[in-house]
């Protein structure tokens, strides 16, 4: 293979392990997200003030700071994590964080007369939420969504901090034998921009399908 | 669960933690004059009638904006020196920083831009002003105020991405927590307390951005 | 107005109602029979739609009762907070149902959908029960071909007659109408108040109307509530309130009203 596509395949292992990280993350952050952005919303103070505890400090403190912390303290309490269980928790809850406050915004944007439809036809309140406010929050979600999940991405380049193998790490161990550092960097950039790409496209193609209702005012 | 904090340890690391703090600031505020400068000469490229430059300075936009700053931040360190540029990590620390969050301060600065009504743009045109004078002294003091607190969210997202300069030996919080780690075997309270210094700084700038928001000038037309 | 022993459907005593320091409802007594069709008109901000508001339990009132076939909406002992409020508040409200100014369509849902969200979810009919039953509905206020359609698709006369549908489906025993026509274009209204006026004549339903459509609150309700500055200043029959009314204030609304 020519130069410098040669330096492919060595990263492409790293490639997968940074999907896998994204992937289970993103699972991890979706739950987080209407956790964190429906406790927020609770009647009830105490879930109120878990969902906001858990939201200030995952978005107050740095995603690499929390890796370390898990990585290095939890073990000398017994806590032995693989690096990759790791990874994923902790970027989870991290964007995971970020994600209530989109979750939560745009359920409050849905405009208050829904709900009032909704007390008027005496649907229980879990049947409002469920069948009546989500469903029309959820495309104003997709596009915040879809940055987070872009921000997820470039952030798994941190577990290769932590010893796990992802493209970042790939890169490292790649450079220190080849040492043609220029064309690998250039080669890993261009490789998680591609990703990106198809993350931000594929985000764009739900929120149109979520969207067939919607028109530029609001359906009355 | 052993949960044994050891408050000598504690308070004889503060002074260490201290230095590094400053160091920590000083990157982000660096880092923030250059994002804030770099982001508004983008945005102003991306303006430009010039063919190509506006849709090249985008594309360029949307390469730093989906890369991460590792990466870059690795790519600043080691391959600039290869073309004559040797600079402290800290220096290509801050740089990588700036240059990365200007591709989001371009946007904000954009968006802040596009808001003005199109009606100043046309009353600058018919009292004759040049178009230079036109966005400085009336475009750009108007598009400013209503984007000043997105723009102070993003400096206090830098400040929490300062720790990624560890990976290049810039003495800040987390490269001073990793060494005491190392060289005393007990994680938990550097670690922590970092944590805990990160988590107290951005509240409070959070806290103080919101503040700005509240207070700034709303100007109707 | 009949004699007699049944209890009132509507029950109000001594409602008031404070948005901030404005006080909306300043001391509501009411009592409306069964059956009854009612017309309330009065200027804006009297407090209208708010006393409707109340009775669908979509504002909380600062004082006073409100009890639906004897059985109250706001129970005293805890003014209708707390679990057990809201238990007893979702018991009552089954028999009161709602039209409103601005439609409040389900957007993300198909006018079928709209109009069996409820009988499924509340009164648990089976899908195909509900469509059906859905299906004559919309058929009964002219939309038969419309079943399929997203309220983006429709007009707004449509949107409000999906609209009626959807609560009607419910088989309420209190209906109200919150300027149900107000926010339509002018060539709609009409067929709205055809519908409405329908209603009043063939369901035995027992109808709060708030309108600023004099001439149907002339000729299709059985009394008119004149509303003004949170007090209802008078009640009378129609041919009496749109003639021979008793107070000043009700003339001065009335001509500026009739005599644009």
């Amino acid at each position: 293979m020519p130069a410098p596509l040669d330096l492919l395949p060595p990263l492409l292992s790293g490639l997968l392990v940074t999907v896998e990280v994204t992937a289970g993350s993103a699972a991890v952050a979706l739950v987080m997200a209407f956790a964190g952005g429906l406790g927020r919303l609770s009647r009830i103070g105490l879930v109120r003030v878990l969902a906001g505890s858990y939201v200030e400090i995952f978005r107050g403190t740095s995603a690499l700071v929390q890796l370390f912390w898990v990585f290095f303290v939890l073990p000398f309490f017994g806590i032995s994590v693989e690096p990759i269980t790791a990874g994923i928790l902790v970027l989870g809850l991290n964007i995971g964080a970020y994600g209530s406050e989109v979750v939560r915004g745009a359920i409050q944007a849905v405009p208050v007369e829904q709900r009032d439809a909704a007390v008027a036809l005496n649907l229980s309140p879990a049947r409002a939420l469920w069948g009546i406010v989500l469903p029309q929050a959820l495309p104003v979600m997709l596009p915040p969504a879809g940055n987070l999940l872009i921000e997820l991405l470039k952030s798994t380049a941190l577990v290769s901090l932590i010893t796990l193998g992802d493209l970042t790490f790939a890169a490292q161990a790649l450079r220190a034998d080849t040492l043609r550092t220029p064309e690998i960097f250039s080669l890993v950039l261009l490789l998680y921009f591609a990703v990106a790409l198809v993350l931000s496209r594929g985000m764009r193609r739900l929120e149109r399908r979520l969207s067939v209702w919607r028109d530029a005012e609001a359906a009355g | 669960m052993r949960l044994d904090w050891n408050w000598e340890f504690t308070l004889a690391i503060l002074p260490e933690l201290a230095r590094a703090l400053r160091i920590t600031v000083a990157a982000t505020l660096v880092g923030a004059a250059l994002a804030l400068a770099f982001g508004l000469a983008l945005a102003l490229l991306r303006r430009s009638p010039i063919r190509g430059l506006g849709a090249g300075t985008g594309w360029v936009v949307e390469f730093v904006r989906n890369t991460p700053l590792l990466i870059q931040i690795y790519f600043l360190f080691y391959v600039l020196p290869r073309f004559g540029l040797s600079m402290t990590p800290f220096v290509t620390g801050v740089l990588a920083l700036g240059v990365h969050y200007s591709a989001y301060t371009s946007e904000v600065y954009r968006a802040g831009i596009d808001s003005v009504p199109r009606g100043q743009w046309e009353a600058a045109a018919a009292l004759n002003l040049p178009r230079a004078r036109t966005f400085f002294r009336v475009i750009l003091p108007q598009a400013l105020p209503p984007v000043v607190p997105a723009l102070g969210n993003y400096v206090v997202a830098m400040f929490k991405d300062t720790p990624l300069l560890s990976t290049i030996t810039v003495m800040e919080l987390l490269f001073t927590a990793k060494n005491l780690g190392a060289e005393t075997f007990r994680y938990l309270e550097p670690f922590t307390l970092v944590g805990l210094l990160f988590l107290v700084v951005s509240l409070a700038a959070a806290g103080g951005i919101r503040m700005l928001e509240r207070r700034m000038p709303a100007y109707g037309a | 107005m009949s004699e007699g022993a049944a209890v009132p459907l509507v029950r109000i005593r001594h409602l008031h109602k404070r948005f901030g320091a404005i006080e909306v409802l300043r001391g509501i007594d009411l009592d409306v029979p069964e059956g009854q069709v009612v017309s309330i008109i009065g200027p804006s901000g009297s407090g209208k739609s708010t006393l409707l508001r109340v009775l669908m339990t979509l504002e909380r009132p600062d004082e006073g009762s409100v009890d639906i076939a004897g059985d109250a909406l706001y129970p005293a002992a805890q003014n209708g907070h707390g679990r057990a409020g809201e238990a007893q508040a979702r018991r009552v409200r089954r028999h009161i149902g709602m039209v409103f100014q601005q439609f409040n369509l389900f957007p993300h849902m198909t006018a079928l959908q709209n109009v069996m969200e409820a009988p499924v979810h509340v009164l648990g009919l089976s899908g195909h029960e509900a469509r059906q039953q859905a299906s004559a509905y919309l058929a009964r206020v002219g939309l038969g071909d419309k079943l399929q359609a997203y309220p983006r698709e429709l007009s707004g006369g449509q949107k409000q007659r999906v609209a009626i549908a959807r609560a009607l489906a419910m088989r309420p025993r209190l209906m109200l109408f919150d300027e149900i026509t107000s926010a339509l274009d002018p060539e709609l209204v009409g067929g709205i108040l055809d519908l409405l006026g329908d209603l009043t004549t063939e369901r035995g339903m027992t109808m709060l109307i708030v309108t600023h459509e004099m001439s149907f609150a002339r000729s299709s309700s059985d009394r008119v509530l004149f509303f003004d500055r949170g007090l209802i200043v008078e009640d009378a029959e129609p041919a009496v309130m749109f003639t021979a009314p008793r107070h000043d204030r009700t003339r001065e609304f009335l001509r500026s009203v009739l005599n644009p």
